[in-house]
């Protein structure tokens, strides 16, 4: 048995507690302020408990802006432009702004995470188990990028971005993001533990380098590829000063630009910020909650020899 | 003889052909988005350059270095950032620490769950954090006040942001929240996989168990300490979004982080290459601190 004693148990316990109480407040703050009448919110004795719940801020945040659902422009048509906006082939009906806002964060996650799982795997695979001239330095200055703020890359990117003509776009946020050696950092690690013999079998066998990827490696590393993904998701998601600097306009922003902007234009109106904080949050949170046993392993994958 | 080792030559030709192919989408987006922009951050650092699109950049050489260090506001900011790693980097460790190995005892769905609450802060994401945080602390509608007004401690409403004495504690507060989640799943993992024949070894030959704690975990957990320090001495480096919505580096710069100060001297002053020198000198600080964890990972293996 453990030796700890009865009481210290006990009193870890409630101190645990009482610090997971305190930490899950801001979010009880958010979503029961969003549902406060103004009065409630402005009041200067703090209301616990919203005494009527309104859907008022929602239905202003819902009303504030509006957006067309979608635009989908025609490919590449920015490089022949005047101006270097794209011409729009197709747009949706108008919505509200913040569901606009919504579906950009989640094209854009959505992208990062597909394309950085992509690119990644085969990369790791590449890096793992294929003996080539160049390969160490590659693998070198991988890692050393790894160690660099990623924050300092982004004054210069605006520039390239512009000349790119892909500036206050969503991929301006989405091929940085795809870029970041982490992934392939992970993956190799990954493709590490696979056993080399598994891979010669099947190549003895006459498949192709391709089917040898497809068939063979990625479904022993899917655990991995998993972990990835829904760290890449929820870490593009909430990468506020990529998307800060790179989205301007405001059809284009994600939600949690969308309500920084908000937030900047109507400071004191708790109500309306609260209602787009919890709009901004509580999708996160649920693909979060849903998830969580791939999260904690991509967190602790990536730190195993970080 | 001679067949066989063009056989491998062959072989060798195509592992290679086939390595690169493989690498190649990923060596795309690695070179072009990652590598070229931190070239580009250290060569225009060298200019004086704007962000104007007919912008003319001139070579000045070390200017713009030679300028930062006698930048007051630059050395403030300098200042205030390692103020707030020297304060947050030792409290989220420790406190990770405490948490995690508080939690690792109970029963795995309550321990899972202690581990989700503790992360919530952090998948809430900066933005809706912050937003909040600033309605806790304003002077009139804000709970700080009127809990400490209420307890006592203080007698008159405290513009907690607006006050250079108190901003950037406040700041430091938030960074807490949203910094010590991943700590905490890491020392968890790593609480779990400490060798448990070395601690019943240890009980039975009498230990208390702080002397467990410090004689055993304490070593086998270094290199996941090691770890958080370096991640979270980083991540409190970059501290930027918590910044840019709350003070703006207000009131009077008192609250400016470096890499506040890089995103203000580009997108407000437009001095594009005054802000990469900038930018350098923060990589040159990191890359330092990360080759000190390295080394002393290596003197633990």
């Amino acid at each position: 048995m453990n030796k700890k004693s009865k009481a210290y148990r006990i009193f870890s316990l409630v101190l645990v507690i009482i610090l997971a109480l305190l930490f899950t407040f801001p979010l009880y703050w958010i979503i029961t302020g969003s549902f406060k009448t103004g009065k409630e919110i402005n009041s200067t004795t703090p209301v616990w408990w919203p005494s009527e719940w309104t859907l008022k801020n929602y239905q202003k945040l819902m009303s504030k802006f509006k957006a067309p659902l979608f635009e989908i422009a025609i490919p590449f048509s920015q490089y022949f432009s005047e101006d270097g906006t794209p011409a729009i082939g197709l747009t949706g009906p108008t919505v509200p702004a913040a569901v606009r806002w919504l579906l950009n964060t989640v094209w854009m996650a959505v992208a990062s995470m597909l394309l950085t799982c992509l690119t990644a795997a085969m990369a790791g695979y590449s890096l793992a188990k294929k003996r080539f001239v160049g390969r160490n330095l590659i693998f070198t200055l991988i890692v050393c990028a790894m160690a660099l703020p990623k924050q300092v890359i982004l004054i210069p990117l605006i520039r390239e971005m512009s000349s790119l003509k892909l500036y206050n776009t969503l991929s301006a946020v989405v091929y940085p993001i795809v870029g970041w050696p982490f992934g392939v950092f992970l993956m190799k690690q990954f493709s590490e533990g696979i056993p080399t013999e598994m891979v010669e079998a099947c190549r003895i066998d006459g498949a192709s380098e391709w089917r040898t990827f497809t068939d063979v490696m990625f479904p022993m590393i899917k655990p991995g590829v998993g972990a990835l993904a829904i760290f890449t998701f929820i870490s593009s998601w909430n990468d506020y000063f990529m998307q800060l600097i790179m989205l301007s306009s405001n059809r284009n922003l994600t939600i949690s630009l969308g309500i920084a902007n908000m937030q900047a234009e109507n400071q004191t109106d708790f109500g309306l910020i609260m209602a787009g904080a919890a709009f901004a949050a509580v999708p996160i949170i649920i693909v979060f909650v849903i998830f969580q046993k791939y999260f904690t392993k991509g967190i602790t994958m990536g730190a195993v020899k970080g | 003889m001679r067949k066989s080792s063009g056989l491998t030559q062959n072989l060798r030709r195509q592992e290679t052909i086939a390595g690169y192919l493989f690498l190649l989408p990923s060596l795309v987006f690695f070179l072009t988005f990652v590598v070229y922009p931190m070239f580009m951050c250290i060569y225009t650092s060298f200019f004086d350059s704007n962000m104007g699109k007919d912008a003319v950049d001139t070579f000045i050489g070390l200017g713009n270095y030679k300028e930062l260090f006698q930048d007051k506001v630059f050395l403030g900011a300098l200042r205030n950032t390692v103020l707030i790693v020297v304060v947050a980097v030792p409290t989220v460790c420790a406190f990770s620490l405490w948490v995690a190995s508080a939690i690792t005892d109970m029963k795995p769905w309550l321990t899972s769950a202690f581990r989700v609450i503790f992360y919530l802060p952090v998948v809430t994401g900066s933005v809706a954090v912050t937003v909040v945080w600033k309605w806790m602390y304003n002077n009139y509608y804000g709970i700080f006040n009127y809990l400490l007004k209420g307890m006592g401690v203080i007698d008159k409403n405290i513009n907690w942001l607006g006050d250079a004495r108190y901003a950037l504690w406040c700041i430091i507060i938030i960074l807490f929240t949203t910094s010590v989640g991943q700590p905490i799943v890491l020392y968890v993992s790593a609480l779990g996989n400490v060798d448990t024949s070395l601690v019943e070894a240890a009980e039975v030959d009498g230990a208390t168990q702080m002397q467990v704690f410090w004689k055993i975990k304490w070593a086998q957990i270094m290199p996941t300490t090691l770890y958080i320090l370096v991640i979270t001495t980083i991540n409190s480096f970059q501290c930027f979004a918590l910044i840019q919505l709350l003070t703006s580096g207000g009131p009077n710069h008192s609250t400016d982080t470096v890499m506040y100060y890089i995103y203000y001297t580009a997108f407000k002053l437009y001095r594009y290459g005054y802000g990469n020198a900038m930018g350098v000198v923060l990589m040159i600080i990191i890359a330092l601190l990360s080759a000190v964890q390295f080394k002393l990972g290596q003197a633990q293996d």
